[in-house]
Parts: C-alpha cells; sequence; structure tokens
C-alpha cells in the first residue's frame, strides 16, 4: 500500500477533498445504456448517476436487468449503446482491470470469497495481487485487514478460516476485500437476502459509515424495505427499462412494489378468525432438548397461523418436528382429532401434514428433474395400477391442472424445473404438496428468492388454500410476509413460544422489535 | 406479468438453427448412436471378410449379453447415485450354489425330467440368493447409512470369500447337457443369451420409464434429501434397486455358468471394471438420477464392435482395452466441455 499501515487516513483525506470540488457532480454517470442478449433486451435506454458517498437503491423483479447493469458495471459485459462516465471520463465500455481501477467493486451474492483461507488472506489478497506481490508478507496482509476492518468498525479474527464464519461476516469480509481495493463504489448484489433482521441492521450501520466515508454504495435488492431507509435514490428496473428514479423519500413500500411489477399490490393485514373455528390440528408440550420447549398451540380450519422467530429461535426445529424429520423428547399432536406420534414423515404425511422447506434448491426441488416430474413425485403412487404401471395420461392430466391452477409459467413441462424463477419453482413445490390434498401444510419461508409479483402472488394462493378449508403455518423472519399472509402470529424465542399476536392489530417496526427483544 | 417470471425460454442460443445432424451430434443418445454406427463401420471397412460375416455376428451375441446383464445390473445402483462393486461377487456366488444343486441332483448324465428338475431348482435358487445379496447390500447402505461405493466393495469380498469357502477355489462341473442351452443354444438362430438379455433389457427400460418405482430411483439419485422431504421412502427404493442389481448380476452369474460349462469363484473378475465404463459411456450419470438404457446398449455394442474388430485384425487384448479406455476419455471430454458450455450459457441467462 503506498501510504503504508496509515494508508486509511490517505484515503478519507482523499475522498474529502472532492465533494468540494466537484460540488453535485456525480461519481459515475451511465448514459442512454441498452443491451441485449440474442433479440432480447435486457437492457433498453437506461440513464442514472451515482454521486459520491450516495447509497442508490436498484430495484427491480428477477429478470429486470439489474444483473446485467451490474456486470457492465464491473466489466463483465460490453453494452450495445450508451456510455459509462466515470470521473468525468467517458467510456463506451469498461473491461474488469479498468472497472477495478477506477474503484468499482461488487460483492456478488456469493461473495467470492476463498472458504479455505483466513480472514486476512481473503480482505488483503486482491491487494496484494494488484501490487504485483509474488511472495506471501503475511504481517502486511494482517495489517492491511485490521485497518480496513476498523473502517467500517468491525471486529472479525482475522486468522479465522473464512468457511467458519456466519454468512453475515462472510458478507463483512466482502466489503472489507472491496475496501481493501481502494473502492469508490461498492455495488452490494442481493446483499441482505441471507441475513436475519438484526444482521441486515448492521449492515445497514455500515453502508452508513461507507457513505460518511465518501464511499457510494449500489444496493440491488427485491426486498423493498431495507434499501429505503439507507438510500438517498431509489431507481426501479423493470423489463430492462428505467421505470423511475427519484430520493428514496418519494418512495413507500406500496409504491416501489407498484413501479416494479407495474400493478398495484394492495396487501392488507389478515384480521385473526372468529373463534368458532375448530381446531385441525392442536400441539401440547412439543420439547426437544436445547431447541424446543413446552411448545402449545392450536392451528383452525381455514386459519393461517404464521411462526415468527430470528434464525436459531427455534422455528425450522418446530417445523421440521411436526414433519416427523426429527425426533421429540415429549410433546402431543392431535390432527383432526386423532393421536399422531411424532419422529416418522411417513407417519405425518398419512396424518395429512405436508411440508414446503426452507431451501427449495437443496430440499424441495429435483433441479434437473423436469417439472413434471418434480409435481407428481409426492402423489406418484396414486397413479400406478397394477403391477405398478403408471398411468401416463393422468399423470399429464395431473400436471396440467396443477400448473394452470398454480398459475405456473411454461411452455414445457417436461423442461427441468431449474429452468423456472423462483417464484415458479416454488409453486411447483406447492403444487406437488396440494395434490396430496393435506389437511395441514407447513410453509417454511414460503417466499425466499422470490420476486415481489410472485411474492404476492403465491400469498394470494395461501389465502385462497386457507379460505378452502386448509390450515396452514407459515414460518418465516419476513415481517411484512408474516403481516399480510397470517391471521394470527406466534412469536418464537429460544426454542419457546414468546408471545401470540392476533393479526391485524400490531406495525411492522412493532412485531420487529418484539422479535428481536 | 407472470408470464415474464419464467426465465428466459431456452431460446436456441446458437446462431444456427439446430438441423438433423446437429442434433445427433448432442450429447446423449444421438451422439452415442452416430459413434456405434461409425465404430462399426470402421470395423467392416478395417476387415470386411472377417467383421460382415453371420459367424461373426453370431459369436459377437453370444459375447456380451453376460456383461450386458452386469452393466443392467450396475445402471440401476448407479441411478440411485450409487455403485454396485459386488455384483461380480454375487455372480459367482449364485452360480455356484446353482452348480452344486446341478451336480449334486442330476450330474452331467442326467435328463429328462431329473435334469430339467434339478435345473429348475438351481435356477430359483441362485435368483434367490442374488436378489438376497442385493437386498443385503441396500440394507447396509439404506439403514446403516454406508456409501455404496464402500458398503459393496465390502460385501462383494464377502461374497467372492464365500465362494472360495464353497469351492476351495476350484471350478464346480458336472452339469447335465440341456443347462448348456442357457449359455449356448440358439432359437430360430437368436442366441438364447441374447434373448435372456433383451428381455431383461426392456424389463429394465419398463421399470425405470413406466413404473412409479423407476421414477422414484432417478429421483432418489437426483436429490436424495429432497426425496426425504417429498415423503418418498428412500430407504425402500435403496433395497429394492439393489435387490434387483443383485438378481440381474445372478442371472449374468447362470449365463457364465453355462457358457464355461463350470461355475468358479472368480470368473468374470474382469467384467466390473467394464461394466462400470459401458454405463459411464452409455450415459449414465456416475452422481445419480439420469440415464436410459438405450445408451447403455449402444455403449454395448461399441465396445463388442471395437474388440471383435481387432480381435480379427489379430491386436493384442490389451490393445482393445487400450481403445475402450480412450474411447471412454473422448466421450468424457466432449460431453464435459458441452456440459460446460451449456452450464455458461445458461448461468449468463439466468443473470439477465
Amino acid at each position: 500500500m503506498r501510504s503504508g499501515p496509515r494508508g486509511g487516513h490517505f484515503r478519507e483525506q482523499d475522498v474529502a477533498s472532492h465533494p468540494l470540488a466537484e460540488t453535485g457532480n456525480s461519481f459515475i454517470r451511465i448514459e442512454h445504456v441498452s443491451k441485449s442478449f440474442v433479440g432480447v433486451n435486457a437492457l433498453t435506454d437506461v440513464s442514472f448517476a451515482i454521486a459520491r458517498g450516495q447509497a442508490v437503491n436498484l430495484v427491480g423483479e428477477n429478470g429486470s436487468g439489474k444483473s446485467t447493469l451490474i456486470k457492465i458495471l464491473a466489466g463483465a459485459e460490453t453494452p450495445d449503446e450508451g456510455a459509462i462516465t466515470v470521473d468525468a471520463e467517458v467510456h463506451a465500455s469498461l473491461d474488469p482491470r479498468q472497472s477495478v481501477a477506477r474503484g468499482i467493486q461488487v460483492i456478488f451474492q456469493d461473495f467470492s470469497l476463498f472458504p479455505n483461507l483466513s480472514v486476512a488472506e481473503n480482505i488483503a489478497f486482491s491487494l496484494e495481487l494488484a501490487e504485483g506481490r509474488t511472495l506471501v508478507r503475511r504481517r502486511h496482509m494482517r495489517a492491511t485487514a485490521e485497518r480496513v476492518l476498523e473502517r467500517i468498525g468491525v471486529t472479525i479474527d482475522l486468522d479465522i478460516r473464512v468457511e467458519k464464519l456466519s454468512v453475515a461476516d462472510k458478507q463483512l469480509v466482502a466489503i472489507a476485500r472491496a475496501l481493501a481495493s481502494e473502492a469508490r463504489l461498492i455495488i452490494m448484489d442481493e446483499p441482505t437476502t441471507a441475513l436475519t433482521e438484526r444482521e441486515v441492521r448492521s449492515l445497514i450501520a455500515i453502508i452508513r459509515r461507507l457513505k460518511a466515508d465518501g464511499i457510494a454504495v449500489l444496493f440491488v435488492s427485491h426486498k423493498l424495505t431495507e434499501g429505503l431507509e439507507v438510500c438517498e435514490k431509489v431507481v426501479v428496473l423493470r423489463n430492462g427499462h428505467l421505470v423511475a428514479d427519484a430520493p428514496a423519500s418519494e418512495f413507500d413500500a406500496g409504491s416501489l412494489a407498484y413501479h416494479m411489477t407495474g400493478r398495484r399490490l394492495a396487501e392488507t393485514a389478515k384480521p385473526p378468525l372468529a373463534k368458532s373455528s375448530p381446531a385441525i390440528m392442536s400441539v401440547r408440550g412439543l420439547s426437544r432438548a436445547g431447541v424446543l420447549r413446552e411448545i402449545c398451540f392450536d392451528l383452525a380450519h381455514g386459519e393461517v397461523l404464521g411462526i415468527a422467530g430470528l434464525l436459531g429461535s427455534g422455528r425450522t426445529e418446530l417445523a421440521k418436528a411436526l414433519f416427523g424429520l426429527i425426533e421429540v423428547d415429549a410433546g402431543k399432536l392431535l390432527v383432526d382429532g386423532k393421536r399422531v406420534p411424532f419422529g416418522s414423515v411417513h407417519t405425518m404425511i398419512e396424518a395429512g401434514i405436508g411440508y414446503v422447506p426452507e431451501d427449495r434448491l437443496t430440499e424441495g426441488l429435483f433441479l434437473p428433474q423436469s417439472i413434471s416430474r418434480n409435481v407428481t413425485i409426492g402423489t406418484i403412487d396414486s397413479h400406478a395400477g397394477r403391477g405398478g404401471v403408471l398411468d401416463r395420461s393422468g399423470l399429464r392430466a395431473q400436471v396440467s391442472n396443477w400448473l394452470a391452477r398454480l398459475n405456473i409459467a411454461t411452455s414445457d413441462s417436461e423442461a427441468a424445473v431449474q429452468s423456472l424463477s423462483g417464484g415458479n419453482q416454488q409453486r411447483v413445490v406447492l403444487a406437488r404438496w396440494l395434490a396430496k390434498r393435506p389437511k395441514v401444510l407447513i410453509l417454511n419461508g414460503p417466499t425466499v428468492g422470490v420476486d415481489v409479483g410472485s411474492k404476492t402472488d403465491i400469498h394470494a394462493i395461501i389465502a385462497e388454500l386457507a379460505a378452502s378449508g386448509l390450515g396452514i403455518i407459515v414460518i418465516s423472519d419476513d415481517i411484512p410476509e408474516v403481516l399480510a399472509s397470517c391471521n394470527r402470529i406466534l412469536v418464537m424465542k429460544a426454542g419457546q413460544i414468546a408471545e401470540e399476536i392476533p393479526g391485524a392489530s400490531i406495525k411492522e417496526t412493532e412485531l420487529a422489535r418484539r422479535l428481536m427483544s | 406479468m407472470t408470464d415474464t417470471n419464467a426465465a428466459p425460454a431456452p431460446k436456441n442460443p446458437s446462431p444456427a438453427a439446430p438441423g438433423f445432424v446437429v442434433q445427433l451430434m448432442q450429447p446423449g443418445i444421438g451422439r452415442l448412436a452416430v459413434m456405434t454406427i461409425v465404430i462399426f463401420i470402421a470395423m467392416a471397412a478395417l476387415s470386411p471378410e472377417h467383421f460382415l460375416t453371420i459367424g461373426n455376428a453370431s459369436s459377437m451375441a453370444f459375447q456380451f449379453p453376460e456383461f450386458a446383464i452386469l452393466s443392467l445390473a450396475m445402471m440401476l445402483a448407479m441411478l440411485t447415485g450409487g455403485i454396485d462393486l459386488s455384483i461380480i461377487g454375487i455372480a459367482d456366488l449364485s452360480a455356484i450354489i446353482a452348480a452344486l444343486i446341478l451336480s449334486h441332483f442330476a450330474g452331467a448324465n442326467a435328463t429328462g425330467v431329473e435334469a430339467g428338475g434339478a435345473m429348475a431348482l438351481a435356477i430359483v435358487v441362485s435368483l434367490a440368493i442374488g436378489c438376497v445379496a442385493g437386498m443385503f447390500n441396500g440394507i447396509v447402505i439404506a439403514y446403516f447409512g454406508l456409501p455404496a461405493i464402500l458398503a459393496t466393495l465390502g460385501s462383494g469380498l464377502v461374497f467372492t470369500g464365500l465362494g472360495f469357502a464353497i469351492t476351495g477355489g476350484s471350478a464346480v462341473v458336472g452339469f447335465p447337457g440341456v443347462f448348456a442351452v442357457i449359455g449356448n443354444a440358439d432359437l430360430f438362430g437368436i442366441p438364447v443369451p441374447l434373448i435372456i438379455f433383451v428381455s431383461l433389457a426392456v424389463a429394465v427400460w419398463f421399470l425405470l420409464e413406466r413404473t412409479a418405482f423407476g421414477i422414484k430411483v432417478q429421483m432418489l439419485g437426483t436429490n436424495p434429501l429432497a426425496t426425504r422431504f417429498a415423503g418418498i421412502d428412500d430407504a425402500g427404493v435403496t433395497i429394492r434397486t439393489f435387490t434387483y442389481s443383485g438378481g440381474l448380476a445372478a442371472v449374468a452369474g447362470l449365463i457364465i455358468m453355462s457358457r464355461s460349462n463350470s461355475a468358479k469363484a472368480d470368473y468374470g473378475s474382469g467384467y466390473l471394471l467394464l461394466t462400470i465404463l459401458i454405463c459411464v459411456l452409455g450415459g449414465i450419470n456416475p452422481y445419480g438420477g439420469f440415464g436410459k438404457v438405450s445408451g447403455l446398449i449402444l455403449a454395448v455394442l461399441s465396445l463388442q464392435f471395437l474388440s471383435s474388430g481387432f480381435n480379427m485384425l489379430q491386436a493384442s487384448n490389451f490393445f482393445t482395452q487400450f481403445l475402450w479406455g480412450s474411447l471412454l476419455l473422448v466421450v468424457m471430454a466432449v460431453n464435459t466441455i458441452q456440459f460446460r458450455r451449456r452450464a455458461a450459457r445458461s448461468s449468463s441467462k439466468a443473470h439477465v
């Protein structure tokens, strides 16, 4: 590093001198950029600017062109038309080296860290390479890492291997690495996807520090709320077009969703059910050493029950216990008045319980297999006639019926399910369970990684299913989701139900506070 | 709006519309078929006077069914995401038991009801032993959580060891003449082993493509965790698959026994790696979940053409093995390159 271990101060001065010199001038301007891939227009005439130390929230649904824009800024894609101006210098396109040299750093969703290297090595590695070092200088790397972490006010053990860190800490390491390489614009691609509410709070605090440090942040997301509070400006992309570019103060979750989807999405909180509805499922005294303590609740016919809790609160263990995936130490379960023993998935399915797992990609779907197989695998035995021979026309009818009912957009049900978007993939898992006609459906994180439009659709599906008499449990740490879809909310903390809140009786911020307190 | 939620449909990104020939060159059955035909033509061109004869066709049709059936057994295990290294052990052990029954109850000079009855008993018992041995593999894998490669490596050694213990390492001989029909006779000019193989191949195809169980096997091989979450009895599927695999191995054992008119604890030991090679060459995904019987048959045929062809040119057996290995490497390399290109393309599209 040019100025040695004190380089951090050098940077601050450097940045501090600029805003005065170029009052109101932007650091980077994207001007009339268009890009198409084999006939598909990914971006059409997109223009906006990012100022020094400004946080810009770039929002759009999956397929809106966000990723293409990031790649153009990172120099990984060349725009067909338009220009990118960095520091008043006009470029028709950037290559990755230019992009880095101009201070543009992208933090992708997977962070692109080296899991087997230490924190210090990860932070300092690209800088050392950029300086053309051939030999490892541990002490120097440590100094760089320490200095950078201090800048964002974070302490992480420098010697620990990155694979042992939590997702949130890995993200911090990625941010620190960007800073070590003299970043002036940090692009964060979906930075909050894998974070709990609390971790999101601390990420936002760090973004504030970066801004104060003169570093611009492009916060790319399809979650609506977090960006608004930390970003000065919101830029919305829809189908490759820029549909809004305005100060964040002019948006709220509703108007943002409108811009992203082009339609009004009215999501109102649901009131509690009338007291008289009979219970379809009752849980009493469910305990498992270390994770669940004395869980008791009833779920009524047609009720959507939310179980809100942070990561580690026991919410996923509760779901797994109810689906027989883990053993329990004590507890009683009644479904439709009949006692059901814990500990076997088969028994739970027989009793009418369905479970849509948390991690759709590893637990829910057979990614390379066809959509139709993914839909029918749960009910395949009911289509087997004598000798196990499949009734293929019956299967096809089932598939087309469910694709239509859940509005799954595909032209070919024999295509691999991985070719679908997140929202449609989730509907495939839902279809598999609904085909089994369950009495109780447990949805763990039903809209994780699903874009806003599909999210509302999935919430509508949940409401429709409940109206048809199903009991539904929604487990989630997405507070707006819990509020929008549940008649009643149980707050879980440390393996216990801490609180029961009737639907439509609590505000988002208040529920968030109670989850974290 | 929902229409645009789907990832960009797989519009063909290559500039030219794929013609028939291009399609045949896609990974999969088409390309394998082309490769098989090319090998056939090459072998025929090298020595037409030997290769393109009824005699050669017939001798090939007697040779390959035994290892083709073993390959079917291997294929089933591979589809679950596992492997079955014990098929040779099962084939030999079940054949040895069959041989003991035949020589004990009938003997070399028996005919008529005595021979027929002993043969029926021998076949039933050996198939049962094959199935039980396979079921044992399945249970060890499903309930004790051992990786298939270790479970079947161990059980294969056990089965072979039992065979040696029973026979003392020598061949069991002395079967009634009628038993030779299984491996050596023909029906309207079609070799009996070929008929057996074709029937079994059709049965396996039907099992995999037309029954609920077959779909479950492929889903289990694709993602065992999701199988459990979907409420499929993954242990049951594993056990049943390995049971079938053991049964198929026993059939192969009977054919080998009939062709060599003896049973021995170390027959066919060279076939184990060959069956893996055939499966991989035939497009059975070694990680499980994907594979077609048609691919396996094409792989068997290409290897048989190669070995017969070079055999006629008086090339050494080692040269044939060298060619088999090279063929596998080339096919795998081509498939991998294509797979990477497609992955790169689809990922660049997915991030639009």
